[in-house]
């Protein structure tokens, strides 16, 4: 395979040279390669993938089943999956180009993960190779942490993203350190991956958004998928990054349709997906919150407005670039997440943008979250935890006044 | 009372198990507590460096044992130099081997250069058998810029992908399920290698000890899980740490292979450790060993035990069961080593280990931008952006800033 060309941290681009204050500085222009697709923040770009997405707005928002989207950008027709056989898809597909890539967690390997992630891998690779291990969240995390300081490249599955909060000690002080602390003599190329967020009636215990809790360990790199695109894409850059990675899935996204290419792709981990363009305020969401804005999207146009949607996909770090070519355009600036008020990645957003960018609002950032309460199990209370469209409308509506 | 047990022709769940017909039973399983029967401790020589009559064990060569003697005195008179270093204000903190000097050279003699170690933090014996020089040890306590960790970690927290010594890392029992995974990594690539996990008494009770030893037995890992366990954790004493029979018959709780040795008897520890090892790289299962001993020094230098044990208890062990002593008359009895060569050794490596100290001490720190550095594979646009804030503010105010860090 030839070089497939992967936008780095910290890769010698126009990027980390941009002076954000600079108003005057021209859009740079972005390499692109055949395989690497990257977001251009760009309007006049043709070759942006997801503006040929934004097109077409998906109508039920509450993605469990999903109408085709287009993602194609070449003459292929592609094939169509649901969201958790892309994950499963970029999995198997680095599992057979390196042979250091293994995967470890609970009911992985015969069972094939309790989302059907893993399925038929264990037969294909063995049972080494996809290892079911004991319930200890902690050990095998750290685990799976020793084995990437000795050279394989480990994905660990937490069954639900929740149990990783046993995991903690081992990603915050080990896996996220370790590579400093060893003056750079051990590194740790690890995914950690699984689904989190609110599901139907979880209870509180099995509806954490844990990107919260992990977002201020230094030394990790955090992204969120949202459809079978990127979670394909994202799984793939993962694998192949030499840093410690947490990939965030969301429980109820693992059945959304989509047809993908049929050849192969990575996407980048640093950078945000631009759902659809617009003028009049940019609104920044990640993982099943963007059905939620793209629902409201939908009514919002209808009322006039023209909001820009952007898929913020990498939790940490933001993507800085693209956010900032939005606000300097639309200067109003709506974050809708699923975390908690107090200390969600939406407040970090929050005073990120007004470091960065105070001078380009208009008006104050507003940020849609749940409340700081564990989510009921009750269905109705539960759905009255998470934001909903009609919010979003309201809080668009109240911004553009 | 007579039991009268029946072979049940039933297959139940983990094999066919005998039936008993009463629950009370003079039982011996029943009785566990760490009273009465405890699991015999293999021993090779007394405590005068004299072979026990009627003890199996493998003699080592010259050479072997003479290096291994250099390399426990030499521990031993660089952990007391440090540790004054320390006490005078040259170094930050320090943590000794005192005491404990057989084990983790007998354990580096015996193993293979090749079995990754996972330390917890009283290992640097081994570090020193596979080369790590003492201006590597100075030079890492110091944090200069010639420290492989690039001054990042306290003193003792070593670290050597050379000498296969993962870095230490503070938290206590984190490297013994990170020692599952490196097994499961060298079974993978069918390596002639083991990974091995050393442990304290106190890193027993984390549950990180337990699930690495059930996941080393399940998975049928590499693994050669050791327990040094010196009697004390920080304060508290074994007796309030459990109240099991040691460590070793926790090994035997998870289906691993399990013996205890006298951890201050370095023969023992060396011809154990070999066994050990060959079975565990051989039959790809785990093995724990329990060395017992005793921690003469204070936990570290943040710690002054006498607060919680006797003087008179800490020198009987520094005295009379002192682990160097204990193998120098062994080596002596050899006639492979005389008090001549003895003076000369303390005295050489009394001047080396100070000069290192003296040179580790004018070495530059790291500079500025290895702050920054090795947090991810390369150094990414926010953190960059925050190096260059911190320089805008150390070339405002460079007085409030320390002068020893260079900038470049």
């Amino acid at each position: 395979m030839a070089a497939t060309i992967l936008h780095g941290v910290g890769a010698t681009t126009a990027l980390s040279s941009i002076n954000y204050n600079n108003s005057r500085r021209s859009l740079p222009e972005r390499k692109r390669t055949s395989l690497v697709i990257q977001c251009d923040g760009s309007l006049s770009s043709g070759l942006n993938i997801s503006n040929n997405r934004g097109a077409k707005l998906s109508t039920n928002a509450v993605a469990t089943k999903q109408e085709n989207v287009t993602a194609s950008t070449t003459s292929k027709p592609g094939h169509e999956l649901l969201l958790f056989e892309a994950l499963r898809e970029g999995l198997e597909e680095e599992m057979e180009r390196d042979p250091h890539v293994c995967v470890m967690g609970e009911d992985v390997g015969h069972y094939g993960g309790s989302y059907k992630v893993t399925k038929g891998l264990a037969d294909k690779y063995g049972d080494l190779r996809v290892l079911d291990t004991p319930i200890a969240e902690n050990s095998f995390t750290g685990m799976g942490i020793g084995a990437a300081m000795t050279g394989l490249r480990p994905i660990v599955e937490g069954m639900n993203m929740g149990f990783l909060l046993l995991a903690f000690n081992q990603i915050s002080n080990n896996c996220g350190m370790l590579h400093y602390t060893s003056g750079g003599q051990f590194k740790i190329p690890i995914v950690i991956r699984g689904p989190g967020g609110v599901g139907r009636q979880l209870g509180a215990e099995h509806s954490q958004r844990l990107e919260s809790y992990f977002q201020s360990i230094p030394g990790i790199q955090m992204v969120a998928c949202s459809t079978p695109y990127n979670a394909k894409g994202l799984m793939k850059a993962a694998i192949r990054s030499d840093n410690p990675v947490i990939l965030f899935e969301h429980v109820l996204l693992y059945n959304l349709k989509e047809r993908i290419p049929d050849e192969e792709y990575v996407l980048s981990l640093e950078e945000a997906e631009m759902v659809r363009p617009g003028k009049h305020v940019t609104v920044l969401t990640y993982s099943r919150m963007r059905y939620h804005v793209m629902q409201a999207a939908k009514t919002l146009v209808n009322k006039g407005y023209d909001p820009e949607v952007i898929d913020i996909r990498s939790l940490k770090p933001f993507d800085l670039h693209t956010i900032g070519n939005s606000v300097k355009k639309t200067h109003h600036v709506l974050i809708v997440e699923e975390c908690m008020r107090t200390g969600g990645i939406g407040a970090s957003l929050t005073a990120s943008i007004n470091e960065h960018f105070h001078d380009y609002l208009d008006a104050p950032i507003v940020c849609l979250s749940s409340q700081d309460v564990p989510t009921p199990y009750a269905g109705a209370l539960e759905e009255w935890t998470v934001v909903q469209p009609a919010q979003i409308v309201a809080a668009v509506e109240q911004l553009c006044q | 009372m007579y039991i009268h047990k029946r072979r049940s022709n039933k297959e139940i769940i983990g094999g066919s198990i005998t039936k008993r017909r009463k629950i009370d039973g003079r039982n011996q399983n029943e009785h566990c507590e760490a009273t009465e029967n405890r699991v015999a401790c293999y021993r090779v020589l007394d405590d005068h460096g004299y072979p026990i009559a009627g003890t199996t064990f493998d003699q080592v060569d010259e050479e072997t044992a003479v290096r291994m003697y250099k390399s426990m005195a030499s521990l031993e008179i660089m952990d007391s130099i440090f540790y004054e270093a320390q006490r005078q204000g040259r170094v930050s903190f320090y943590l000794t081997s005192t005491g404990e000097e057989g084990i983790s050279v007998a354990t580096a003699a015996a193993l293979s250069p090749h079995d990754i170690i996972l330390p917890q933090y009283r290992e640097a014996g081994i570090l020193l058998w596979r080369g790590f020089t003492i201006q590597d040890f100075a030079n890492q306590c110091f944090g200069n810029e010639d420290d492989h960790g690039k001054g990042r970690q306290m003193p003792v927290h070593y670290g050597s992908n050379h000498l296969n010594f993962f870095t230490v890392s503070s938290p206590i029992a984190t490297q013994l399920p990170q020692a599952a995974g490196v097994a499961y990594s060298l079974k993978m690539d069918g390596k002639d290698a083991c990974a091995v996990a050393f442990t304290g008494d106190g890193a027993t009770s984390e549950g990180d000890f337990h699930a690495a030893m059930n996941f080393a037995a399940v998975m049928e890992a590499p693994v050669l899980f050791i327990c040094r366990n010196n009697g004390w954790a920080i304060s508290t004493p074994i007796s309030q740490q459990f109240r099991s029979d040691g460590v070793v018959v926790k090994g035997q709780a998870y289906g691993i292979r399990s013996i205890r040795v006298d951890g201050n008897d370095a023969l023992a520890v060396y011809n154990a450790i070999r066994a050990a090892r060959e079975m565990v790289v051989r039959e790809q299962k785990p093995v724990l060993v329990e060395a017992l001993t005793y921690r003469v020094g204070h936990h570290s230098t943040s710690d002054d035990s006498t607060k919680y044990r006797s003087l008179k208890e800490i020198e009987e062990w520094r005295r009379s069961r002192n682990p160097v002593t204990r193998f120098r008359k062994w080596v002596e009895s050899k006639c492979w080593w005389s008090d001549e060569e003895e003076a000369q050794l303390r005295g050489t490596l009394r001047k080396q280990v100070l000069k290192a100290i003296q040179i580790a001490e004018k070495i530059k720190k790291p500079c500025l931008e290895d702050l920054f550095s090795d947090v991810y594979e390369q150094v990414p646009s926010n953190l960059r952006q925050q190096e260059k804030s911190l320089r805008q503010t150390i070339n405002k105010h460079p007085q409030d800033f320390p002068s020893d860090v260079p900038l470049h």
